[in-house]
């Protein structure tokens, strides 16, 4: 039977959607960078090598937990000895990168973005989607959406690592304080876009304040309310340039570690 | 056709689903009884939305100096006198009470710091008085009665199991016709406008709640619905209309571009500086500043301009004088060939404001011409001319209960209803009178319904009112109806407008006869389903008996005063202010009789500095001081 | 200056209907609503179109126009190309009644679902004390002029009739926020019933409401996603659940 759009009672038109503009670049331009970012991920979390070079650590690979990792890039120590999977050695990317993929895959905007480029759910406003059935998140797996609030609060955590990670970066190759390099640069840059990515995000905004009825009993939370809602408002454009940061600075880190290029110091 | 009609019985017919009809129904079923309300269009569209600045009501949240005195005050100076004054007096004492009741179904006003509700300055008004929230509280007043009904079908549901046991809307119907029997209230006919298909209600009360009738003028603010039905149908019914000349013209319209006009430019655009020009580029309102007002506007462009930033030392620019000083200014340039391309004149903010601040002071303002019109008025002039926006005068009614009077069963409040705002009304007193006699017309209906009972409609009025819907479609060869409505907007704009003159009404009332004959044979195309040529063919017969009544009410009345301007006669006449004009209909044509205004009881008469009074009454008036 | 215009509309009715070509004048500064208006008046006397204020306040002349759900009376035909034809149908996701008007009793079912607002018993009339904070979140809401834009572009129940029963719909998950965010409301339960009555667990939050809507409520980010959250507290936050039993236990809620 007809459904949607094509139902019997509704007006009888053919067209899937009569939109003349070209609705489908967003979609399209979503699903290639979301697919580039995810294999270039992929590769480096399985290369397990060249994600660090004094002073400066990769992001994917920090805190790099296992026994494995290279000399200096366990600011953490090593809990957790060599991890192994049915035998099989893991890379400590894997362990690290969960948390920040649990808490992009579960933010309220790539839902959006993905919904919409992967999923067609629906791939555009007013044109109809593909799927007979539709359930949204009241089940299983959607359904652990709601479980968002606990990959901010771990997102959080890697925040406050990475934040360390880019003061450490003021040492040069000999561990001496005082020094300024590109490399700097590039990890503070990216620790500042996923600071503002996480503050940005709705449920911080639910949390300071969003979740209370009566704002006036609480001046402060009122104030922080304020500001995070105003971020909140660029919260699309932080999960991308943060998406984006985190790749360049990896990439950076990589170039650097491998050799490739040689880290630039200003001082 | 009758085989099939679709009947209803209920105790109270509320037809009109503006703020007054919701609020008339909320009443009515809270006193026990089953109502049906009638909405032209869908539910929670009605006119009400466009009021922006706020309902006037003396809680004295911004200033503990006001209570219902100083507001009755205001009202009776806005009215020029011409009030009824206990409908003055009952909406002055009670409508804080009906403001505050809204709040307790969910209203969400502005607020002042201590908590309350806020209350803004507005023309006319001696205090900050009038409650509202942002510039959408009529949306606020609508949407918390639609809720509200809501609610009571809820708890219909839940009582007795049927959500719409007590109180259903009926959206999308028209009705056609009052019903009487026994010279009393039996029912009203109408259709569908989905389905052209008859409809009968049989109800011994029904309260006319339909709004105003500005779409019997070319230039109007209203939306199409104000077609003045209620109007028509209490006049066919057997009810008078109260004071139809008096007409209020809001100075400022947007005349272009075509789509938007009459569509209202708020005041505030003059209070933030906006100066008016005709085409030759002369500030033109510096000529039109009557003697009265010498002492309190500036003559010169300078002191003009000194006022905005300070308003201690320098009279105020002549484009703040009253609403109907500024719209006759503008029409008397456009007369004198001195109007712009469309009709209008140039009323600018750009040159003296920045564009940032015109956003921040004037947010609608640059959005509605923006997104309507495609003008930026941070970088061009708009074009502005006066628009019909209110109809003072209406249905006859008690005071107290909202009956119409010589109709038993039969009520009306808001708009419809004339007398409570005289000649002229005051901005923020509309809002608060829907509140105030839309509860007291369900009040009195409901009490009538009490001690009244059924009064079952005949099969031979059932015939009548169905022929009557059926003929558009029987004639042929006859006019349509857009074309004859658009004439008869071309009548009422040259010759009932702002200024008037004997001769151009005694022209417009042949006019009008002469349109109201043709339009006995509009002939309508298509079928009955959703056809709005079919819809307009009535609405055309209710906006002629309206015109007419205009027309006829305005030839009479030789003076000038608030809402009605004759040029041949241009002064106010304390003689006049103690006749009212009472139109009624015979079913042939409109006749008008002149009745005396109810005297000024003693007590509210002392309430006044009988130097004010004397500038109104005359001196046998002031001698008598009220009635007691 | 009138230019012609060409204009596609679709005219039917529940069993059947096909898009007409009609050239019209256009003049500078007109909206579809005034070229609908002229084809009325000159070419369709019979042709169905809803409207009201035609100054975008009341949301009645609801339509898709070259394929978007907007107001005619807020889109300006100078915003299309001077050769473009533009395309206006009927709302797709509700039953089409005749032409251009649809049957939008949907979302007064809806409306009806909703609790209304309880107000404290022991609170008079006037008592109200209400700070501008604290109601500026539910007066954002309470914008909404019901044009059901919102309730058109959901593809929740635009896509799929069937979920029309258990699916209040962007316009009426604004209502229970601006409920559940309202100081004085005293019914405590509008979370939960949101999640498990109203549907609020079925929008993917692809934000097409707020896009659409004509008075820029922010729809998804300030009442949808705020309640999903407020849902998340009672429903899938242990810890919260924990806290708030043993308040509850305390009295201290």
């Amino acid at each position: 039977m007809a459904n949607g759009v094509f139902s019997s009672s509704r007006a009888q038109i053919p067209e899937r959607t009569l939109r003349t503009d070209k609705w489908w670049i967003q979609p399209l331009t979503t699903f290639t960078v979301l697919v580039s970012f995810i294999i270039y991920a992929t590769f480096r979390a399985f290369e397990n090598g060249n994600y660090f070079a004094e002073p400066l650590i990769s992001p994917f690979y920090s805190p790099c937990l296992s026994t494995e990792c290279v000399d200096g890039a366990s600011l953490l120590g090593t809990p957790f000895g060599i991890i192994q999977l049915f035998g099989m050695t893991i890379s400590p990317a894997l362990l690290i990168l969960i948390f920040p993929l649990g808490f992009r895959m579960t933010c309220y905007y790539y839902r959006k973005a993905y919904y919409r480029s992967f999923w067609f759910s629906p791939p555009a406003c007013a044109v109809a989607e593909p799927h007979a059935k539709y359930t949204g998140e009241t089940r299983f797996p959607l359904i652990f959406q709601n479980a968002h609030r606990w990959f901010f609060y771990a997102g959080l955590v890697f925040n406050v690592l990475l934040t360390v990670d880019a003061v450490l970066a003021f040492r040069n190759e000999h561990k001496e304080w005082g020094h300024l390099s590109v490399g700097t640069l590039v990890l503070i840059a990216n620790a500042t876009f996923l600071w503002l990515y996480s503050l940005s995000c709705h449920t911080c905004r639910h949390t300071v304040g969003g979740r209370l009825r009566n704002f006036s009993k609480h001046p402060l939370r009122y104030k922080a309310w304020t500001i995070v809602s105003v971020l909140n408002h660029k919260h699309q454009n932080f999960a991308w340039i943060s998406l984006f940061g985190v790749a360049f600075a990896d990439f950076y880190v990589r170039q650097v570690a491998s050799g490739a290029i040689t880290n630039f110091y200003f001082f | 056709m009758s085989s099939s009609l679709e009947r209803h019985k209920y105790d109270v017919l509320v037809i009109g689903a503006g703020g007054a009809g919701l609020r008339a129904a909320v009443e009515a079923r809270e006193a026990g009884l089953k109502v049906a309300i009638i909405c032209k269009s869908l539910f929670g569209k009605a006119h009400t939305v466009m009021a922006e600045g706020g309902a006037a009501a003396s809680m004295g949240n911004a200033n503990s100096n006001d209570n219902w005195q100083v507001h009755f005050r205001d009202t009776m100076r806005g009215g020029k006198f011409l009030n009824h004054y206990r409908m003055a007096e009952l909406h002055a004492k009670e409508s804080p009470d009906r403001i505050w009741e809204l709040e307790t179904w969910g209203a969400l006003f502005d607020r002042t710091k201590e908590g309350k509700i806020s209350q803004r300055n507005f023309g006319g008004h001696e205090y900050p008085r009038l409650a509202h929230v942002g510039d959408r509280t009529g949306l606020e007043l609508i949407r918390t009665m639609q809720q509200r009904i809501v609610a009571l079908q809820q708890k219909d549901a839940r009582d007795h199991g049927n959500a719409e046991s007590f109180i259903k809307v009926f959206a999308e119907l028209t009705i056609t016709d009052i019903l009487k029997e026994n010279g009393k209230v039996a029912g009203a006919y109408g259709y569908y406008r989905e389905t052209g298909a008859d409809v009968l209600f049989e109800a011994p009360a029904v309260v006319i709640a339909t709004g105003g009738v500005g779409k019997t003028f070319k230039i109007t603010s209203n939306s199409w619905e104000g077609t003045g039905d209620g109007h028509a149908l209490a006049l066919k019914a057997g009810a008078n209309l109260k004071d139809m000349e008096f007409l209020q013209f809001h100075p400022t319209g947007m005349v272009w571009p075509p789509s938007v006009r009459g569509i209202l430019v708020t005041e505030s655009v003059r209070g933030e500086g906006g100066i008016l020009t005709n085409s030759l580029g002369e500030r033109f309102m510096f000529k039109y500043i009557p003697d009265v007002f010498k002492d309190k506007y500036a003559d010169n462009e300078e002191e003009a301009d000194r006022w905005y930033t300070d308003q201690d030392n320098n009279r105020r620019p002549p484009e703040l004088l009253p609403r109907d000083e500024v719209a006759r200014a503008i029409n008397s340039e456009v007369k004198a060939g001195r109007g712009t391309e469309h009709g209008g004149v140039f009323l600018d903010v750009s040159k003296r404001i920045s564009a940032e601040i015109i956003k921040k002071r004037l947010p609608s303002m640059w959005h509605q011409f923006y997104e309507l019109a495609g003008v930026d008025i941070t970088k061009e002039a708009m074009e502005v001319g006066p628009t019909c926006h209110y109809v003072m005068g209406g249905v006859d009614v008690e005071p107290d209960n909202a009956a119409a009077i010589g109709v038993p069963g039969l009520f009306a409040a808001g708009e419809v209803a004339g007398g409570m705002h005289g000649s002229n009304r005051l901005g923020g007193n509309s809002l608060s009178d829907l509140l105030v006699f839309g509860r007291r017309a369900g009040m009195g209906a409901a009490e009538y319904v009490k001690s009244n009972g059924d009064n079952p409609v005949s099969q031979s009025t059932i015939d009548a009112a169905s022929a009557r819907i059926e003929a558009p479609f029987k004639r042929s060869g006859g006019e349509n109806p857009y074309a004859l409505h658009q004439e008869l907007q071309e009548v009422t704009h040259n010759l009932v407008g702002i200024i008037r003159t004997k001769s151009e009404l005694d022209e417009a009332i042949v006019k009008i006869a002469d349109i109201r004959r043709r339009s006995a044979n509009v002939t309508v195309a298509g079928d009955r389903k959703f056809n709005p040529g079919f819809h307009l063919a009535f609405d055309l017969d209710n906006m002629l008996l309206v015109a007419e009544s205009t027309a006829k009410s305005a030839v009479l009345r030789e003076e000038s005063r608030g809402g009605h301007t004759r040029d041949d006669f241009p002064g106010m006449n304390s003689q006049w202010r103690q006749v009212n004009h009472i139109a009624s209909f015979d079913g042939v044509q409109v006749t008008v009789q002149k009745k005396a205004l109810p005297v000024l009881p003693k007590e509210l008469f002392d309430l006044f500095d009988p130097h004010e009074l004397e500038k109104y009454m005359t001196p046998e008036e002031m001698s008598k001081g009220g009635s007691i | 200056m009138a230019r012609k215009l060409k204009l596609r509309i679709w005219r039917g009715d529940s069993t059947s209907g096909a898009l007409k070509d009609v050239t019209v004048d256009v003049n500078d500064g007109e909206v579809v609503l005034d070229v609908i208006h002229r084809v009325q008046a000159e070419q369709m006397g019979d042709l169905a179109v809803r409207w009201n204020c035609k100054a975008g306040k009341c949301g009645s002349c609801s339509m898709e126009i070259n394929g978007k759900p907007r107001l005619a009376c807020m889109t300006q035909c100078a915003s299309f190309g001077e050769e473009e034809t533009i395309t206006v149908t009927p709302l797709r996701a509700f039953p089409v009644i005749k032409d251009l008007v649809t049957d939008v009793s949907f979302n007064y079912k809806k409306a009806m679902e909703i609790p209304a607002y309880e107000h404290p018993k022991d609170l008079a009339p006037g008592e109200a004390r209400m700070e501008q904070v604290d109601v500026e979140r539910s007066q954002e809401f309470r914008k909404c002029i019901e044009c059901f834009l919102c309730q058109d572009v959901c593809h929740v129940v635009r896509d799929h009739e069937e979920n029309k029963k258990s699916f209040a719909g962007p316009r009426f998950f604004i209502r229970i926020a601006e409920l559940d965010m309202h100081p004085l409301d005293t019914l405590r339960n509008r979370k939960k019933t949101a999640q498990e009555e109203h549907g609020l667990g079925m929008c993917n939050i692809t934000k097409c409401c707020t896009e659409v809507c004509p008075e820029h409520i922010r729809i998804t980010d300030n009442a949808i996603i705020p309640m999903k959250e407020r849902v998340a507290d009672q429903k899938y936050d242990p810890v919260r659940w924990l806290g708030s039993k043993i308040r509850k236990r305390e009295g201290i809620l």
